[in-house]
Order: C-alpha cells, then sequence, then structure tokens
C-alpha cells in the first residue's frame, strides 16, 4: 500500500515526504541536514537531548525534529538565527555536565558530541554546572564505562535492552543523581552484561570504550626473549581501513600483515586457518550428532557474547551447544603445541596476540577453560581499533604500506573461513563441508545464499546428500533468543543453528570502527564490509576447508582426524551456568 | 583410553530443570506471582504490594521480580531508585519524615532535615545500622497551618524548631 504524502516546507524548500516521518527525515532526504545526539535509527527515537531543533512557523517555541511528525502545510525553519542559538545552549547545557578531556580521550575524532560542538562554534562554555563524580568501571576484561561522559543519551541503553535483548544497563536513580548504569551501580563485570559490545558502538561520546590491550602487547614486542605471533580475524580485514580514512568495506589484508610485521610480530598468521579448522570440527560433529541421535538442533560456538549469554539465561540448553572452541583459541592451541614443536620453540615463551573485531573475545581469552599445559591459547586479544592506533602511534603511514602476505606454514586459509566474519558465513562455511563428507565428492553447489544477507534471523532448508536439512542463521541477542524460546519450547523444526551475538555477524562486531549515527543512515555498512568477505572468498582458489592444505597437514602430522582425542583435548572446550548477577 | 578427553554430546545431557517459576523465599511472593500475569505493565504494581509487604523492596525479591516479569533487572531497580515511594532498605523501628513541601520550606524545614541528618549520622532515605531510625523527605502532608512540619511514624509534630527536634529524639534515645 502506498503511504500518502503529505506537502511542506523546508527552509523555503517545497518538500514532499510520507506521512508518518519525521521532520528529521523529511529533511535528510531533501538534502537538508538537522545535528542530532541521542537519535538512533529504529532503535533510540525518543527525543531527548534536544539538540536537533527547529522551528515551526505557527508555533511557539521549538519542535524536536527527530520525533516530531511532519504534517500538511507545515512550514519549517531548520536554520534560522534562533534556532541555531537555542541549539547552542542546549548543546552548552550538556557540555557543562562533562568531562571535557579531548586530548587523552579514546573517542577524539570520532565523538559526536566533539564534532557538535565544533560545528556548532562553540568558543566558550557558560553553565559550567556542577559535575557527577563517578567512578570509573574497569574491573570487566572487556569493557571500560567512564560515566562522567556520559551525556545521558541512553543510545546505550536501547542497544542492549532491544537489539540485544541483554537490559545491564538502564536509567537509575532520581534528580541530579540520575545516571546511566546498572543495577547498584555495580561493575559491568558482576551483571548480565554479555561484553558484545554494541553499547560501544552507539555511544555518542568517549563514555563506553573497550578496555584497552595495546599496553601489553608493546611490552612484550619490545621484549626479546618473547616470540610475539599475531593471528586476525577474517572481519578485521574488511574494516581497519575505515580507522585511516579509507572507504567501507576495502579490503586491506596485504596492508594490515605489512603493518603488523613492521610493528615488530615475529610471526603473523591468519585467524582464518584457524576457522578452518573450526569448520572440521564443527561439521564431524554435527554429522555425528545427527548419526548418532545426538542433541539436535546444535548451535554455533564461536561468538562469545553469545556463549556467555547462554551460559547465563538458558544453562539448561547448554548442550545444544557445540563444544568446539572459537576460531582464535583453536589457533592458538595448535600454534603452542604443534607449530612451537615444529619450529622448535618454548610454547611459553610464545606470545599469542589475536586482533578482533570483538570484545567479548578479551574475556573468552581469560576462561581458565581456554588453557593447555596450564598456558593460555590466546594471550592477549586486541580490536581493530586498538590495532588502529598501534599503526598510529608507531608512525606507520598505512595507506602507502606495500601488501605483505601471511607467514608460512600456518598461512594458509580459505574462502569458507573469509566469510566466517558475517552472519549466515560460519553455516555456509560448515554445510560446503558436511556436504562433501556425507557425499564422499567434490560437490559443486558452493554457495548457500539462503543464508546471506542482513537480516536478524534467517532461516532456509538445504538439501544435503538427499536429506533435507534445515538451518537458521540469528545474528544480534534479541534474535538469538527467539530461537532460544523456539528449541525450549519444542517448535524447533531445523538441525542446525548460527548464532552471532553481533547484529550482523563479527564485520559489525564491538571492537570495530565506530561509525556515527549519521553515517550509519547514509551506507548500509554491514553490507559493504560483508560484500568485502564474500569478494575474498569468490576470488580464493580454496572455497572449502577441509581442502585446505594445511587443515589437511596438521590432521595428518598431528591431530589425527576430526573429533579424535587430541582434537577434543586442544580445540574443544565446556560450558558452565553462570549467575546474571553477583551479590 | 581413546576417548578420554573427549566431549560426549551424542548423549541427551540430562538437561535442567526448567527454571522453576518462584524460588522464592517465602509465601507471600509466591501468592503475588500467582495473582499477576507475567507482563511488564504490572510492575509498578508489583513493586507497590512489594514495599508494602517488606516495608521496602528487597534486592533479591526485585531479581525473582525480573525473571518473573522478563523485564531485565537494571530496568527494575531503575523504577525502585526513580520513584521515592520505593525504599531499597528497610526503614528505622522509627521512620522520621520532614515535610520539604513549599509551605514548610519557607519556613525552614530544610534547616530541620540537616540538624536530622547531622544527629542520625545518615542521609535521606537511609536507615541507622541499628536500624532504629530512618530519613525520609516528604512532600506536602496536608498541615501546612503547621508548617514547618516533621512526622515520627506518622505522629505529627507542628510549628517545629530545631530545638523540637531535639528533644523529641533526646526522648526516643532513652525509649528502645
Ligand atoms: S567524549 Fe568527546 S567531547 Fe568528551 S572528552 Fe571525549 S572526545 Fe572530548
Ligand atoms: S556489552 Fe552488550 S550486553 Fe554489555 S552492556 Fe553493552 S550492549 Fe549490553
Ligand atoms: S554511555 Fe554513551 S550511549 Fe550511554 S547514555 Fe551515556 S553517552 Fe549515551
Ligand atoms: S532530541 Fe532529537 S536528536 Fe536528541
Ligand atoms: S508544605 Fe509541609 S505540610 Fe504542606
Amino acid at each position: 500500500m502506498e503511504k500518502s504524502l503529505v506537502n511542506l516546507t523546508i527552509d523555503g524548500k517545497a518538500v514532499q515526504a510520507e506521512q508518518g516521518i519525521s521532520i528529521l527525515e523529511a529533511a535528510r532526504k531533501a538534502g537538508i541536514d538537522i545535528p542530532t545526539l541521542c537519535f538512533l535509527k529504529d532503535i533510540n527515537e525518543v527525543g531527548d537531548c534536544r539538540v536537533c531543533l527547529v522551528q515551526i512557523e505557527g508555533r511557539r517555541g521549538f519542535a524536536t525534529s527527530c520525533i516530531q511528525k511532519v504534517e500538511e502545510g507545515m512550514v519549517v525553519h531548520t536554520n534560522t538565527e534562533e534556532v541555531l542559538e537555542a541549539r547552542k545552549v542546549v548543546l552548552d547545557l550538556i557540555i557543562s555536565n562533562h568531562k571535557v578531556d579531548c586530548l587523552t580521550c579514546v573517542r577524539s575524532g570520532s565523538c559526536e558530541l566533539q564534532t557538535l560542538a565544533k560545528q556548532f562554534n562553540m568558543t566558550d562554555i557558560e553553565f559550567a554546572g556542577v559535575r557527577n563524580e563517578h567512578e570509573i568501571d574497569d574491573l570487566s576484561p572487556s569493557i571500560v564505562r567512564d560515566f562522567s561522559k556520559c551525556i545521558l543519551c541512553r543510545r546505550c541503553v536501547a542497544t542492549c535492552k532491544k537489539v540485544q535483548g541483554v537490559g545491564a544497563i538502564d536509567t537509575i536513580n532520581r534528580g541530579f543523581e540520575s545516571c546511566v548504569s546498572t543495577v547498584e551501580n555495580k561493575s559491568l563485570n558482576d551483571v548480565n552484561c554479555t561484553f558484545c559490545g554494541q553499547c560501544i558502538q552507539n555511544c555518542p561520546t568517549g563514555a563506553l570504550r573497550e578496555k584497552d590491550s595495546t599496553g601489553e602487547v608493546w611490552r612484550k614486542l619490545r621484549d626479546p626473549e618473547t616470540y610475539v605471533i599475531a593471528q586476525t580475524a577474517p572481519a578485521v580485514r574488511a574494516a581497519l581501513g575505515e580507522e585511516f580514512g579509507m572507504e567501507v568495506g576495502t579490503n586491506v589484508t596485504g596492508k594490515m600483515v605489512a603493518g603488523l610485521k613492521k610493528l615488530g610480530f615475529d610471526k603473523v598468521f591468519d585467524t582464518n586457518t584457524g576457522a578452518d579448522f573450526t569448520i572440521m570440527e564443527e561439521a564431524n560433529e554435527f554429522i555425528e550428532r545427527v548419526q548418532e541421535n545426538g542433541v539436535l538442533p546444535m548451535i554455533t560456538s564461536c561468538s562469545p557474547g553469545w556463549v556467555k549469554y547462554i551460559e547465563m539465561n538458558y544453562p539448561e540448553l547448554l548442550p545444544h551447544v557445540s563444544s568446539c572452541k572459537s576460531p582464535h583459541e583453536m589457533f592458538g592451541a595448535l600454534l603452542k603445541t604443534y607449530y612451537a614443536k615444529k619450529e622448535g620453540l618454548d610454547p611459553s615463551k610464545i606470545f599469542v596476540v589475536s586482533v578482533m573485531p570483538c570484545i567479548a573475545k578479551k574475556f573468552e581469552r581469560q576462561r581458565t577453560e581456554m588453557k593447555n599445559d596450564g598456558l593460555f591459547d590466546v594471550d592477549s586479544v586486541i580490536t581493530t581499533r586498538e590495532l588502529a592506533r598501534m599503526i598510529k602511534q608507531a608512525n606507520i603511514n598505512f595507506i602507502s604500506l606495500e601488501d605483505s602476505e601471511f607467514d608460512n606454514p600456518m598461512g594458509e586459509a580459505t574462502g569458507a573461513a573469509a566469510i566466517f566474519g558475517t552472519t549466515g558465513g560460519v553455516m555456509e562455511a560448515a554445510l560446503r563441508t558436511a556436504q562433501d563428507t556425507l557425499t564422499g565428492e567434490d560437490l559443486k553447489k558452493i554457495n548457500f545464499e539462503a543464508v546471506r544477507g542482513g537480516e536478524g534471523i534467517k532461516r532456509a532448508a538445504v538439501n544435503i546428500a538427499g536429506k533435507e536439512i534445515k538451518v537458521v542463521a540469528a545474528s544480534g541477542l534479541a534474535n538469538a533468543q527467539k530461537i532460544l524460546e523456539e528449541i525450549k519450547s519444542g517448535t524447533a523444526d531445523y538441525q542446525f543453528v548460527e548464532i552471532m551475538a553481533c547484529p550482523g555477524g563479527c564485520i559489525m562486531g564491538g571492537g570495530q570502527p565506530i561509525k556515527t549515527s549519521k553515517e550509519r543512515l547514509d551506507k548500509d555498512i554491514r553490507k559493504l564490509r560483508a560484500d568485502c568477505l564474500y569478494s575474498i572468498d569468490e576470488k580464493s582458489t580454496i572455497r572449502k576447508s577441509h581442502e585446505n592444505p594445511v587443515v589437511k597437514k596438521i590432521y595428518e602430522e598431528f591431530l589425527e582426524k576430526p573429533g579424535s582425542y587430541r582434537a577434543h583435548k586442544l580445540l574443544h572446550t565446556k560450558y558452565q551456568e553462570r549467575e546474571k548477577y553477583n551479590f | 583410553m581413546e576417548n578420554e578427553g573427549k566431549v560426549d554430546f551424542t548423549k541427551q545431557v540430562d538437561a535442567k530443570e526448567p527454571e522453576k517459576k518462584c524460588k522464592c523465599k517465602d509465601k507471600f511472593l509466591e501468592e503475588l506471582f500467582k495473582t499477576y500475569q507475567p507482563i511488564k505493565d504490572n510492575l509498578i504494581q508489583m513493586l507497590n504490594e512489594i514495599q508494602d509487604h517488606y516495608g521496602y523492596v528487597p534486592m533479591d525479591v526485585q531479581k525473582e521480580l525480573s525473571e518473573f516479569l522478563k523485564v531485565p533487572m537494571a530496568e527494575v531497580y531503575g523504577v525502585v531508585t526513580f520513584y521515592s515511594r520505593f525504599t531499597l532498605k528497610p526503614k528505622g523501628k522509627y521512620s522520621i519524615s520532614v515535610c520539604l513541601g513549599t509551605a514548610c520550606y519557607v519556613k525552614g524545614a530544610q534547616k530541620i532535615m540537616d540538624r536530622l541528618q547531622e544527629r542520625l549520622k545518615i542521609g535521606e532515605g537511609e536507615t541507622t545500622e541499628d536500624g532504629k531510625y530512618s530519613i525520609e523527605a516528604q512532600r506536602c502532608v496536608g498541615a501546612c497551618g503547621l508548617a514547618p512540619v516533621f512526622t515520627v511514624n506518622g505522629k505529627v509534630y507542628g510549628k517545629a524548631t530545631v530545638k523540637l527536634l531535639d528533644s523529641v529524639l533526646d526522648e526516643l534515645e532513652t525509649s528502645n
């Protein structure tokens, strides 16, 4: 059904807009920009900050354009002197309660508050108010909260509650004490937070940020005794360039590897190789479950935010979760065993750094299950953003770096592993291997279009070796929750489920370059980054995990076969029921 | 030995009993959860009953209510700390309220409040360690003619002065 149109005037321009949309949206479509701060399309449309003020003729005062709907005959002004002054007053009040320390703030440059201050030409702050003092919460392995930089826009609250269905943070207390925080102001470490980091992605300021691990990595890089190995997740190469001003979706694999080598890593490997092992083990586990009447549907386990979510919220469904470790953990375990032995290295002198799009991996890394012979599989996790900061700090001109290649002998990876970084990718990679294993053939059907795309829940039926298998790929924890409820109530008719905590998958992870609310309106960031991974897959000569020569070799020489005793010891893990709140 | 260390996922693992409806420690909650539908709209109403029953909203009850209504605990806590009628701690044996309504305020109610906090060494909305006293701020209690006003367990003291407050407190000190 066509929506009816209304006619209005914005800044003297005749505009036709769909009934029911906001003035902000109508103006955008007409090419007129109105500044916003608390507004986050479809997620936070509450009209709280009043930065988006406009004037409507015949009405007194100002209207909040992000929630005010268009009406027939409306005459709107977005740019009068009064409007500009009023917005300035609004921003002044916000800043007066803000700990302004841009010089040392990690968000300087990507901060929406800072951008507005510049845009509004704020030369001084009139209402230097009394600031609420807050302790910085840096107890968790993943997130740091500094609420002296919080402007109470509630974008994080809406994200955590609506997109992720978690609700770890909310507005608490009243009056001057009112703030965005947790139950009893506890550390995120002690509440039901999953460490997905989506709140960081949506925070306009430096109030939420990742726990920085660059310091410990620098120290190890400078220590001649330590053999420092980097491994990089698939999603990082599809986004790292953005931190250096490159187009969204540019594949910077070569420059990324070159940058890491310049930083002084002794070896640079590809977590994609680890992903190929994950597929071998996971496909094998799936086939075993099907053939031996095991617990189905089986759910993937590579997303640590998701794993923490189910451990806290649906412990009774844990038997559905694959016992596979996530790719970087598998790879770390192999580096400290197979690779160390092969190269004659002392495993205790190896320091494995995972470069990840994810902040939950920082939490996963230090889980007691992720150890072998007393050594952690992975020693440090840095995000895409942290790697960019290290490259900048080392004065490396990223854009002009010559492409470099991953090191051998662990450097080979497949197209199947590359698409691990996007929702549906793990599923597709597993299906490629499962169908060949079951038929014993090298099947030509490689692309499973039905599990591609950005929908939060994708359902498909695929034919594998004459048998119909129903699969689901869900991303975003609120969507995961829907699937879990189906399983719990017995209405699930599918056998294989892929779940990623972040909406869109790892490419939209909590450690990826931060995009402003405006950039996200202009571009489909998820699609651009996903397309980058799919094109890496298309261009790969090997596109199935079981055909990866490195994988084959390590199974031959070391692991024997998927699901073997040694594979279980190194590549699989266990889960635990977790309390949501510690008090 | 072959299978040692291997996670046996092929067996139907005994899934834990699905969450019980109510792990409640007492009859009151059990009844409450029977009376209400588990929908978010009931949050405030249920909190009211909880506050009335216990005299405050205990943390573990908030946790159970959050599970029951499927509302995140941070949201429940947010509501409890937003409305002044809900308290996080039990009130003292002597619950002392100072009216900070306009009439009382104009007549110097803040001085009474300050003195009260100074003597009991607790803040507004708090209870002394021994559970004897708690302090609350109140809106107009409808006795403006007597402003400023404070109450002890509902008993109204009008035309209050710091001196009157002191003598009332002294008296309470000697009682148990
Ligand atoms: S949050 Fe923004 S405005 Fe505040 S200190 Fe950081 S960069 Fe500056
Ligand atoms: S990290 Fe995820 S779960 Fe934790 S507060 Fe942020 S959005 Fe919520
Ligand atoms: S933490 Fe960030 S997103 Fe959350 S309310 Fe504060 S400024 Fe907004
Ligand atoms: S009120 Fe419109 S952007 Fe905040
Ligand atoms: S203002 Fe205190 S009784 Fe009315």
